[in-house]
């Protein structure tokens, strides 16, 4: 697939691990993470509302949550997760793809939406990927879904295909 | 009940015939296989026909077997099912993205808004 990229690369992303103060007045941890986070992200998506699935993920029933945590937090990905006290409210992967390209993706537990912490969590999450030599990633989203369009478009992402179901965005980092 | 299989190539168009052959071998539907090209694979359309034609024969039946001709095969596949008095159109698709997210290709997408006809996605 041939995709198009914003001309110029995007300035330099904070890199993690960060703390920062959400709307809300908490303070969140962005920590990279690995598959020895296996089990608190677990916990995270057993809690997640079904509702705010996208194109089919995160799975629902334990079994394939585990299954597709083992492909996404594999050694060749790059993940941060959210953390408010022990909690984890949020978690943010890139995956490559055949391409050497990135797939960005970013959930946040309904109790954490709405407070900045997507926005902390995306751009920590490319700041990782910067310093990991990643220079390609690319999404996509529900056409309706326009709040999480507006968090990417105020990252730097741009639309690079809008003809189908979902909206594709792409960004040079 | 008629109907209309397309098939286009895609490891998922093959999992749709097999598991429309399966079905049908038992519900005794009128089926047609439709072969379409599809630009998302590489292989070219007598081959795809070929590797159709041997998984009908496994099966010991004989739906007919015929090409959907032109540059939109959605579109001529909506058009074959509705002029043709088809019941159903059935499809393979939905892969999935390295993240994991379920996408449709652009001919399963146009046949799902623009057919008359129902419409069962295989994936």
């Amino acid at each position: 697939m041939t995709r198009t990229y914003p001309d110029e690369p995007a300035e330099e992303f904070p890199q993690p691990p960060r703390t920062i103060t959400d709307r809300e007045d908490r303070s969140i941890d962005v920590i990279p993470a690995d598959d020895a986070d296996t089990e608190s992200l677990v916990e995270m998506y057993l809690d997640f509302d079904p509702a705010d699935r996208a194109q089919g993920i995160p799975p629902v029933k334990e079994e394939a949550i585990r299954e597709w945590l083992d492909t996404i937090l594999d050694g060749d990905c790059v993940n941060v997760v959210a953390k408010h006290d022990d909690t984890v409210a949020g978690h943010a992967t890139l995956v490559p793809d055949n391409e050497d390209e990135h797939e960005l993706a970013i959930f946040v537990l309904q109790a954490y939406q709405g407070a900045g912490i997507g926005t902390a969590l995306v751009e920590t999450l490319l700041g990782q990927g910067q310093s990991k030599g990643i220079d390609h990633v690319w999404l996509t989203v529900e056409r309706w879904n326009d709040p999480a369009i507006s968090l990417y478009e105020k990252v730097g992402f741009e639309i690079s295909s809008a003809e189908s179901f979902e909206i594709e965005m792409a960004i040079r980092i | 009940m008629k109907i209309l299989l397309g098939v286009g190539g895609s490891e998922l168009s093959y999992q749709a015939l097999t598991e429309t052959l399966d079905r049908v071998a038992e519900t005794g539907d009128e089926l047609t296989v439709a072969v379409f090209d599809n630009e998302d694979n590489d292989a070219d359309l007598e081959a795809v026909q070929q590797r159709i034609q041997e998984r009908i024969d496994e099966s010991g039946l004989e739906p007919p077997l015929r090409r959907v001709e032109g540059t939109s095969p959605g579109s001529e596949l909506v058009n074959i099912a509705e002029s043709e008095g088809f019941d159903r159109i059935v499809l393979g698709g939905g892969g999935r993205s390295p993240l994991g997210k379920i996408q449709l290709g652009p001919i399963v997408e146009f046949v799902l808004l623009n057919a008359q006809t129902p419409v069962t996605l295989i994936r």
